[in-house]
């Protein structure tokens, strides 16, 4: 039976960029572990020789291909539309370097 | 491209003893990201071109907007075919795409659409050159028995630098740092741009090597005609793996993956310090951490790139929105029929068809737009020698000279011709067809009218001549005297004085065989 | 108020020949929703004079031809996960709050085409992770049928706009039963098309793999309509299919000489014909402990009202059913995580207030902008793909995924169509579901195992249980055969007659007995002896 540590929400915190607060951890990590005990059932199941699927639509001859043609017009306008912050016409982050 | 924040780590102090150098072997592999020249971006309809303002060239798709799917780029799909196949790689027929998770400002939807489990390319090699001196007969070839091994096929000895695997993935965009004001902005205009990386097996044991096989792909992509495959302005990007073992041990050293290295220079540069610094650590009881490192070539060293905020941990699953990729038989025998000769069969024929020496048809054959115009040229002049001088000296000086890409020399071969056949039939002197030739390959001018219009064609009218040559007699009746008594030297004077009257129009062996019949 | 009554059929069809202005049609709706959504919730945003715009494009549009389509001037609400130009999307989601959307989803672009009006933005669990609507950081949105009642999710406020007469038709999204399940519990109809059969670009994604957008009505043929306008190819998404809606539909009513369907107030006896000989298939997993006796009464009255007019029914079974919820919940988590990814704070969204490092910008703006339902899926999902447990958890879900689509595809060798209840039980008390998510998970038993195999399920009503709250039932039909669920659909909406409606109910004051009437006539079918007249039981 998994068991999810503090360790175990961190690393999915750090993953994720997201933190959970002090009071909420124990019920956090009660849940996951809660789910992931739940999912470990599928074990049961013999997959040998299964193809995974990921994919539900038909995979037809005909490829979904675009041309490669350029159809879209200047997108600066609508790309920066909902910046929380921006700059000359970019977006602007904490700086990286 | 994903990057970290910089942690300067100390340099090892210590260098070891030369004589310890030799207890090493370098192992090197490659992850060659090159960009593709396509006119849109891999998943939607949005220029590549370079230049543009900041996010003129994006959309929801290529900005990770809420809601947008990506639709493959049919091109992408077959550039990296015809790579492929040039590079003996198996196609793989059912190719699929995953997702890799990070996060980075310049990877808008926080994860990278890429290829893992199943990428296009799979299981090719390249061979490369190598000099007979320079061969290794001992661990790589005893090691690699699949592939990368020594060869004396040929003249030269090649060795074969086996290729993992190709996939195709998504460019990122660019940021630039304000330094004042402590912000960096972010432009997805490259956002979306297709790369194809191609990931070597540690096959290559020199910068040498490592050179060779770079050179060998970016020819194989510029005659494909898939990239522009610079790495001064990032369209070809080379990480270097590298790691050092003892000198016949089996047992592979942790390596290291280096990253900004951005001429063949800075590779060569860089692959001797990480030599040297693997060499370092080990000698002195340490050990050589797993690790991204950054080059910093006017340091002359690499800085680590590790990270406690990020994750190396990439999470990758299969990309729902994109569907498998079913190549067929059929598809691949098409990419198959279209694909160029490359550049040593080119060359081979050049020597075999043309008669030109080995050197010349290495070096016309550099650049396919060249080749293709001196084959067109050589033929139409049926001169192939004369062709390859003026193209080997001429042409290469004024490209030199220009600054120009080979690329952007468009002339029509026939003008190339016909000059290179007036200069063979003494329609007009050497100067002059410098100066034609110059505006031909510059201007595509017609020669023969250019020469007639501007006064360069050669007096090889016998009527024309006979009267200048009658003259110089007439006018140097004692020089004529010593020639007619066996004073040979003369000659030339006379030769010369017929030329200037000609103002240097007359084709100066019409002038020799004219002269010499007059007296 | 007798706008408020009429079928979409009658309605549009008042609107083309012009005895309904489409000004008034808007207008009358748009007073009941003033009248009745404070207490139920269901909307998110309306923006009256974007509509009063749209209205005047769209009578316009009318007069000169360019709508002729037969939902034109027909008004729709629309989930809030889709991305509607120039109006807030906001997934209910703090993180979107102020979200514009630049383009408009493809399914927009539809609607607008046939000329119909989008009213507003409905509610929903934020960024559709969850089954009540009770995860939406803006609001709670109300049962229309018992107010202390969740209207199930995460189309919950889609569902309460139809069942509470704000709006004829509406537009859900369905990842793994968020159409069906809600509408089961407010009392109206709701379709998971085939995935692939209706475009999802411009749907704000939770598990690409698995979302499909769908229609929502008050009864079958509406939502038909509304499906029929939404469903085709689509060239901006590679997973949607270039596979004709229904030839033999389309076919089917040019010989009826159509419109026939559409001017009808009932639908046609057609169906019931075309019932007979059908092969129809009761998956007793379906049925399981989990299944409410009530539930499992009403439902089992429908199949038998069907076998009584001439269809086939018989139980069968498909044991990779107890594997679906784990499958799915691993699969949409880990697809959700990398979904969600893009909700950083730099390109739109919420940003948090606070200065820091990029690192610490990415991670205050998302742990401030999404709720705990939402974090707690992006957390699991990160988890199960991480390193050392991809294989082990992910890759087998997908696995699984396979067998159950094959089980599937064995039965749909024999079968026409299944027939199921649509969730375990009727709505849950408002709160009672987010006290344990693992349970509230587990109730979705009866529809994700859909969303895996990517097969078309309608809900339909069927009853109530004994507090008055509605029940579903699902039929489930094979990839790409809407059309056969259809036809089963309205055939077994003949049998059962006219489903109460909730806000006539409350106009009339008489909700109570007709309410209460319901289940007894139901409990009558349990006992095997259903029978066709059963159609006037309801």
């Amino acid at each position: 039976m998994i068991t999810i540590n503090d360790t175990d929400l961190k690393k999915a915190e750090l993953l994720a960029k997201l933190s959970i607060e002090p009071e909420k951890r124990e019920r956090t990590m009660a849940e996951m572990e809660k789910l992931f005990g739940y999912v470990e059932k599928l074990k049961k199941v013999d997959t040998t020789g299964v193809e995974p699927l990921a994919h539900t639509s038909e995979i037809t001859k005909e490829n979904r291909f675009r041309r490669d043609e350029v159809t879209n017009p200047d997108g600066a306008e609508g790309t920066l539309f909902n910046a929380p912050a921006k700059k000359d016409g970019q977006f602007v982050v904490p700086k990286t370097v | 491209m994903e990057s970290k924040n910089v942690e300067k780590t100390a340099p090892v102090k210590g260098r070891p003893k030369t004589a310890e150098c030799r207890r090493y072997d370098t192992v090197i592999g490659l992850e060659v990201h090159i960009e593709l020249s396509t006119k849109t971006k891999i998943f939607c309809g949005c220029s590549t071109k370079f230049g543009a303002l900041p996010n003129t060239q994006t959309c929801p798709v290529c900005t990770g907007m809420p809601g947008s799917l990506p639709v493959l780029n049919k091109k992408v799909v077959e550039y990296a075919i015809a790579l492929g196949l040039a590079t003996n790689c198996r196609i793989n027929q059912r190719t699929l795409f995953d997702r890799k998770n990070y996060f980075y400002p310049d990877n808008p939807q926080d994860y990278q659409i890429s290829q893992l489990y199943e990428p296009i390319c799979l299981d090719g090699y390249l061979e490369i050159a190598q000099d007979e001196g320079e061969k290794r007969g001992s661990s790589t070839a005893s090691e690699n028995k699949t592939g990368g091994g020594t060869s004396t096929v040929c003249k030269k000895a090649t060795k074969t630098i086996r290729i993992h695997e190709m996939h195709m993935e998504e460019d990122a965009g660019k940021l630039t740092h304000d330094e004042s004001e402590g912000i960096s902005l972010v432009d997805y205009n490259r956002s979306g741009v297709p790369l194809i990386e191609i990931v070597s097996e540690p096959d290559m044991e020199t910068a040498e090597e490592v050179i060779a096989y770079l050179e060998k792909l970016r020819m194989i992509c510029l005659y494909l005609g898939i990239s522009d495959c610079k790495l001064q302005e990032g369209s070809m990007r080379v990480d270097v793996n590298l790691s050092v073992k003892e000198a016949g041990s089996d047992i592979l050293g942790t390596r290291t993956e280096m990253k900004n290295l951005n001429s063949f220079k800075a590779i060569t540069r860089a692959i001797a310090a990480e030599r040297e610094r693997q060499i370092a650590l080990l000698e002195s009881g340490e050990k050589v951490e797993q690790e991204t490192r950054r080059w910093d070539d006017t340091a002359g060293a690499s800085y680590s790139m590790r990270s406690k905020e990020d994750s190396k941990d990439y999470r990758y699953f299969p990309e729902p929105d994109v569907m498998p990729v079913v190549i067929s038989d059929a598809w691949i025998e098409e990419i198959k029929q279209r694909q160029p000769e490359f550049k040593e069969e080119k060359a081979a024929r050049f020597e075999r068809e043309y008669g030109i020496p080995a050197y010349d048809a290495d070096i016309l054959t550099q650049s396919r737009h060249l080749a293709s115009l001196f084959e067109e040229t050589a033929t139409l002049s049926g001169q192939p020698k004369k062709t390859a001088n003026w193209f080997m000296g001429e042409l290469f000086r004024i490209i030199k000279e220009t600054g120009k890409e080979p690329e952007e020399f468009t002339f029509s071969p026939k003008h190339a011709a016909d000059l290179i056949v007036a200069v063979e039939e003494g329609k007009i002197n050497q100067a002059g067809a410098k100066e034609v030739f110059a505006k031909v390959v510059l201007e595509d001018i017609e020669p023969l009218s250019y020469m007639e219009q501007h006064g360069l064609m050669s007096l090889s009218d016998e009527g024309a001549l006979q009267a200048a040559i009658e003259e110089v007699i007439a006018e140097n009746g004692a020089i004529v005297e010593e020639y007619r008594s066996g004073k040979d030297k003369v000659f030339g004077f006379l030769v010369g004085q017929v030329m200037k009257k000609t103002k240097g129009k007359a084709d100066p062996g019409k002038v020799n065989e004219l002269l010499k019949r007059n007296l | 108020m007798e706008l408020l009554q009429m079928s979409v059929r009658t309605l549009s069809e008042k609107i083309r020949t012009k005895a309904l202005g489409v000004e008034e049609t808007v207008s009358v709706l748009q007073k009941r929703i003033e009248e009745t959504d404070p207490e139920l919730c269901a909307f998110l945003t309306i923006e009256k004079e974007q509509v009063a715009h749209r209205v005047e494009e769209v009578q316009k549009g009318i007069k000169s031809g360019i709508y002729a389509g037969p939902l034109a001037g027909v008004p729709v609400a629309v989930k809030d996960n889709i991305c509607t130009k120039g109006l807030r999307t906001t997934c209910a989601s703090k993180m979107l709050e102020n979200f514009v959307p630049a383009y408009d989803a493809t399914v927009i672009t539809r609607l607008q085409n046939a000329g119909m009006i989008v009213l507003g933005k409905t509610n929903m669990d934020e960024f559709a992770m969850g089954s009540t609507t009770e995860t939406s950081a803006f609001r709670v949105t109300k049962n229309p049928w018992n107010t202390h009642h969740v209207p199930g999710g995460s189309s919950g406020g889609s569902c309460v706009a139809v069942a509470a007469g704000m709006a004829p038709l509406a537009l859900g999204s369905d990842t793994g039963g968020s159409v069906r399940q809600p509408a089961a519990f407010c009392g109206v109809v709701g379709l998971k098309p085939t995935y692939g059969r209706v475009s999802r670009y411009g749907l704000v994604a939770y598990a690409s793999s698995m979302d499909q957008i769908g229609p929502i009505g008050q009864t079958v043929a509406d939502c038909k309509a509304l499906y029929e306008v939404i469903a085709g190819f689509d060239e901006k998404d590679a997973t949607s299919v270039d596979k004709e809606i229904n030839p033999a539909a389309i076919k089917d009513r040019e010989n009826r000489n159509d419109m026939s369907y559409m001017t009808g107030e009932y639908p046609n006896k057609m169906c019931i014909q075309r019932l007979k000989g059908m092969r129809i298939g009761v998956p007793k997993e379906y049925f399981g402990e989990g299944v409410s006796p009530e539930v499992r009464a009403s439902v089992k009255a429908a199949a038998t009202l069907l076998e009584a007019n001439g269809a086939v029914v018989e139980e069968l079974s498909l044991p990779m059913t107890d594997y679906a919820v784990a499958a799915y919940y691993i699969i949409a988590c880990g697809e959700a995580s990398s979904n969600l990814a893009r909700f950083d704070g730099v390109k739109y969204g919420y940003c948090t207030a606070e200065e820091g490092s990029l690192h610490e910008l990415y991670k205050k703006s998302r742990t401030e902008g999404f709720g705990e339902e939402v974090k707690r899926r992006i957390l699991s999902g990160s988890f199960l793909l991480s390193e050392g447990y991809y294989d082990a958890y992910y890759l087998k879900a997908l696995k699984v995924r396979r067998l159950i689509k094959e089980e599937y595809e064995s039965v749909f060798r024999r079968y026409d169509c299944l027939l199921t209840p649509t969730a375990p039980g009727t709505a849950p008390k408002l709160s009672e579901s987010l006290q344990n998510p693992l349970r509230m998970y587990q109730a979705d038993v009866n529809t994700v195992a859909v969303n895996l195999a990517g097969l078309p399920a309608i809900s339909v009503p069927c009853g109530f249980d004994k507090n008055g709250l509605p029940i579903g039932v699902q039929f489930i039909g094979n990839a790409f055969c809407e059309e056969t669920l259809f036809t089963v659909a309205e055939a077994y909406e003949v049998l059962r007659g006219e489903f109460p409606k909730v806000w006539k109910q409350q106009k009339n004051g008489q909700k109570k007995e007709e309410r209460l009437g319901v289940p007894e006539k139901n409990s009558a079918g349990k006992e095997g002896n259903g029978k066709a007249g059963g159609c006037d039981g309801i």
